[in-house]
């Protein structure tokens, strides 16, 4: 394992040490827990969202902190969820007495040690809900899943939940325009090379020079199934037949679009699947309103990418517009 | 025959040990069908439980239990965190107050984790999950004990049965957590959760056999 850290244990301490030297005026950090909460936090009169997960995904979660998106982020092992005593922690300091909404990734870990820390402040009397949010289309539901994965269509969560809890929104009304964005949000990656979790220190799959893994998760664990190579083109159709379909998205729709790299996969790559995304979509006369190529939810240095489409209406495209400053995602 | 609050306290410190031993393992056969972790973040845990064990290694076994639930909650982090966390607590529940177990105690311990279990993870046998070591393992030592086999040959049994609910899970497809979504790619493979779950009772049952030596 050839990897630019001290100690395979202190990966994430130190990884948000030097996220808080970085952007000192953003963010600071809770006492004795892996919690990044927004500077000002609590925010009086604002709802508190809070989200996070594995380490691993960076910029994702704590990028995401700041004016406009989340209050705070549970920073977990490296893509293991965090635990519901951090989780616990981050929703009494975010809780600016309007009650804090939970954004939570679809797996069953998170699932379960958010809805843990949800039980333990609700019993100090403060008002929690929670989204889960499922816009992995590569898993069918089906006896096996527990629902779909939430991937990186996550920050568009972030984004827009974050917009109406800024306007001063009620409790509710963030939950129900977070529930919005799920409901019109679908996404699916794939992976050229697998990734190494520090603490195992070899990766976590292996792929020959010649295959790829379709319809892998954020979390290095293999996708839905294995085939040989293809060029961009093809796999951004083989992508997007699935996306397009699973809404469906139709004729005269407006969407945004993300096109997401997961760790080691070029600039000018994506740029070449965005061109591609760009193709297929006029070819189906969906609109696409907002673009952003990047990397937004990455799976330590995997190669590969997802691309995430998100159905607009007015509401949504406001919100999606409105400002936002934070680390990771800065709009004007 | 009764356990001791001794006796918990070093097979806690044995299951400590085992987990250590079979972190890679687990770590292993989680990479074929999961994020390849759970060893790495058990291990972390009964780390972590070792650590703090002299803050509460004074007091009763329900409260030891519970402690030790509270740590694995608030250190192992993504499903088997939780899960294990209830387990242990909900056994400490059970045996509040008490310093030494009998069999009909450490029947309603391991009813009681199993359930908490079965709640928190929204499981049942067959999901291939933990559930299926532990189960079979509860249904064969309680029908041993009524039988009148005594512990140690009761536990054995049940440890086998654990054992035979692992190599069951290799069968059989994924219905809960990150190997779900593997479907039926998932079959072929042993179901690391069940395998931690076996190593624990494992555990229980070699340390009961040195015992009675």
């Amino acid at each position: 394992m050839k990897k630019l850290i001290n100690n395979p244990e202190e990966v994430v301490k130190e990884m948000a040490s030097g996220l808080l030297y970085a952007y000192p005026t953003y963010l600071r950090k809770l006492d004795n827990v892996d919690v990044v909460v927004r500077k000002s936090s609590p925010v009086e009169g604002k709802v508190g969202l809070v989200s996070g997960g594995g380490s691993g995904h960076e910029p994702a979660h704590a990028g995401y902190v700041g004016k406009g998106m989340l209050d705070a982020a549970c920073l977990g092992a490296v893509f293991t969820s965090p635990t519901p005593d951090q989780i616990y922690e981050a929703i009494k300091a975010v809780d600016g007495g309007k009650g804090v909404l939970l954004i939570i990734k679809n797996y069953t870990g998170d699932v379960m040690n958010f809805e843990m820390a949800k039980e333990m402040a609700e019993m100090d009397g403060i008002k929690v809900s929670e989204v889960i949010v499922n816009d992995d289309v590569a898993v069918e539901n089906s006896t096996y899943t527990q629902g779909r994965r939430g991937i990186a269509g996550t920050v568009f969560v972030h984004k827009i939940a974050g917009a109406k809890a800024e306007e001063g929104a009620e409790l509710e009304e963030v939950k129900e325009v977070a529930e919005k964005v799920i409901k019109n949000l679908r996404s699916m990656g794939m992976a050229f090379t697998p990734c190494i979790v520090p603490a195992a220190g070899k990766p976590s799959f292996t792929l020959d020079e010649d295959e790829i893994e379709i319809g892998i998760g954020i979390h290095g664990e293999p996708g839905t199934h294995r085939e040989n190579i293809k060029n961009a083109k093809e796999i951004v159709a083989e992508l997007m037949d699935k996306i397009v379909s699973d809404l469906p998205f139709n004729d005269g729709d407006e969407v945004a679009l993300m096109v997401n790299g997961l760790g080691a996969t070029p600039l000018s790559e994506l740029f070449i699947a965005n061109k591609e995304v760009n193709e297929y979509l006029m070819g189906k006369n969906i609109n696409i309103y907002k673009t952003f190529v990047g990397e937004y939810m990455t799976s330590l240095e995997m190669s590969g990418f997802s691309i995430t489409l998100l159905k607009l209406d007015d509401e949504l495209k406001g919100l999606l517009d409105a400002s936002a400053d934070t680390p990771a995602f800065k709009q004007l | 025959m009764l356990l001791t609050k001794s006796d918990v306290v070093n097979i806690l410190d044995d299951i400590v040990k085992i987990v250590e031993d079979n972190r890679q393992y687990l770590t292993e056969l989680d990479a074929a069908i999961g994020d390849a972790d759970h060893g790495i973040n058990l291990d972390r845990g009964f780390k972590a439980v070792r650590d703090k064990m002299p803050q509460f290694s004074d007091k009763d076994i329900g409260a030891i239990l519970k402690n030790v639930g509270m740590v694995l909650v608030s250190t192992v982090g993504g499903a088997s965190g939780p899960l294990y966390g209830t387990f242990f607590m909900r056994m400490g529940n059970v045996v509040s107050g008490k310093n030494t177990l009998d069999e009909n105690d450490i029947i309603a311990m391991f009813e009681a984790g199993l359930s908490g279990i079965k709640e928190r993870g929204k499981a049942q046998a067959g999901d291939k999950t933990m559930i299926d070591a532990m189960e079979p393992a509860l249904n064969e030592l309680k029908r041993a004990l009524s039988e009148g086999r005594g512990l140690k040959e009761a536990i054995e049994a049940a440890a086998n049965d654990a054992y035979n609910g692992v190599l069951m899970t290799k069968d059989i497809a994924a219905k809960k957590g990150r190997a779900s979504y593997l479907g039926e790619r998932s079959i072929g493979h042993q179901d690391p959760g069940a395998t931690s779950a076996y190593l624990m009772i494992k555990t229980v049952a070699d340390y009961v056999d040195k015992l009675q030596q």
